[in-house]
């Protein structure tokens, strides 16, 4: 191998790594983008105090270890264990999740569809 | 050209400051924003006295400042008398006669005011709606009161010392074992404001707030807290009642027209109405009262509401069906 073969390859290989690099921060492994402002979600999440079960990034005083962390939740493949974690079934999940899973000790949310929609975008923004 | 960062900073800190500032000066539970007229009458004694002190501060600095770059001495034997025995006198005095003055009116007593007993526990408030002496209504933490009418609080305490204060209606009063103290507060304005305890009392001081709510229709707010329990109306309702009874939760609460009937803990035969949960802890939802009932030591340590951690799924939403289907 002459020293320009192995150069031409080491920089194939470079910037195949780069590439790589790129593409994972470009398009990173969302498998979901949700409507909905994840801002109001958040602020939401805090008033009627989600926290009190789950730890959630982002809310204060969300400590809770009655239910599962959210920390990552946008990276969860299932809701509850059960449930295909798209936007559309958080949304119906956070507002009434025990019509979805009969199972769950967790009781139907005092949110608007609107709200829980909000509620769901927040969610899905942690990862 | 950019400012140097020292400048940033106290450019940041001071916007920092001010809005810190500004945040406490209005909302449910502010001393700058009276909603009666104990409140107006202390808020109004603070600003004046904040006037005439911030007018002698700035006298003695423009004193100072001219003693500074005054080229020569001066006899000063008349300076100092007025301005070191003359001018205290009069100002203080003046002072202290318009605080003695405005302070009178407050806690005026009232003849036919409403009474309510509050009874500080750590850490949580029972509230006793009393009737010539007597109670005729007992409930916890969220109290409600007629807009505009005076209303006497008597205030004891079962434990160690409290101190209740509410500052959007009045001045804070302690709660002392083995004593009854008094106080007038009147709301002007209907809306919900926030108390807390302002003695601290142990682990959970900080958890021990509670609500003011006045409202125009309190007779009928009275006579309907005075009804029993609602009768739980769905299937769900009715696991939760039956497993109030069956986990013992009658020992320490009552809810009246059921079998439970203790007192060591707050009476929750209105519980669905209140608008906080654990005195002032968290908002009152099927979910919060779940995650309560759950994790109580969790959420607030120390506290004698144990964490019933070995209830199913369906069981504790069963509870927090039931104990928020009871307005």
């Amino acid at each position: 191998m002459t020293v320009a073969r192995r150069l031409v390859s080491t920089g194939v290989a470079a910037s195949l790594l780069l590439a790589a690099g790129c593409d994972r921060d470009a398009a990173p492994q969302t498998r979901i983008v949700a409507d909905g402002d994840p801002g109001h979600g958040r602020q939401l999440i805090a008033e009627v105090a989600c926290g009190v079960c789950h730890i959630i990034p982002g809310v204060r005083g969300a400590a809770g270890t009655v239910g599962p962390s959210l920390a990552g939740f946008a990276e969860r493949n299932l809701i509850a264990g059960v449930l295909p974690n798209t936007p559309s079934e958080l949304a119906r999940w956070v507002r009434d999740a025990p019509s979805l899973v009969p199972e769950t000790a967790m009781p139907p949310m005092p949110l608007s569809e609107d709200e829980a929609v909000n509620v769901a975008a927040y969610l899905l923004t942690l990862r | 050209m950019s400012p140097p960062i020292s400048s940033r900073c106290a450019r940041a800190a001071a916007v920092v400051g001010a809005a810190a500032a500004l945040a406490a000066c209005d909302g449910p539970q502010a001393a700058l924003d009276p909603a009666g007229p104990d409140a107006e009458a202390i808020s109004t004694i603070a600003w004046v006295m904040f006037g005439g002190a911030a007018i002698v501060f700035i006298v003695v600095l423009v004193a100072v400042a001219w003693a500074l770059r005054a080229r020569r001495a001066r006899e000063g034997r008349g300076l100092i008398i007025a301005g070191g025995v003359v001018f205290p006198l009069v100002v203080l005095t003046a002072l202290l006669v318009f605080g003695l003055t405005v302070s009178s009116r407050i806690n005026a007593e009232p003849d036919d005011a409403l009474t309510i007993r509050v009874t500080g526990k750590q850490w949580w408030w029972q509230v006793d709606y009393l009737d010539a002496g007597e109670p005729v209504l007992t409930t916890a933490n969220d109290i409600v009161v007629p807009v505009g009418a005076p209303v006497r609080f008597v205030l004891t305490t079962d434990d160690v010392i409290h101190s209740f204060w509410v500052p959007s209606l009045g001045g804070k009063l302690d709660m002392i074992p083995g004593r009854i103290n008094e106080t007038v507060l009147q709301a002007d304005v209907a809306g919900a404001y926030r108390g807390q305890c302002a003695e601290f009392c142990g682990d959970q001081h900080a958890l021990m707030a509670f609500t003011v709510a006045a409202t125009d229709d309190f007779a009928a707010w009275l006579a309907a807290q005075q009804r029993p329990a609602a009768e739980p109306v769905t299937d769900l309702e009715a696991r939760g009642a039956a497993l109030f009874l069956e986990n013992g939760c009658g020992a320490c609460h009552t809810i009246r027209g059921t079998d439970a009937d203790g007192t060591i803990g707050p009476d929750l035969t209105h519980v669905g109405g209140r608008p906080t949960i654990a005195a002032g802890t968290l908002p009152n939802n099927q979910g919060t009262l779940a995650g309560w009932i759950a994790d109580a030591q969790a959420i607030k340590p120390g506290a004698r509401m144990p964490s019933f951690d070995r209830l199913a799924g369906p069981e504790l939403r069963a509870l927090a069906a039931y104990l928020a289907s009871l307005e």
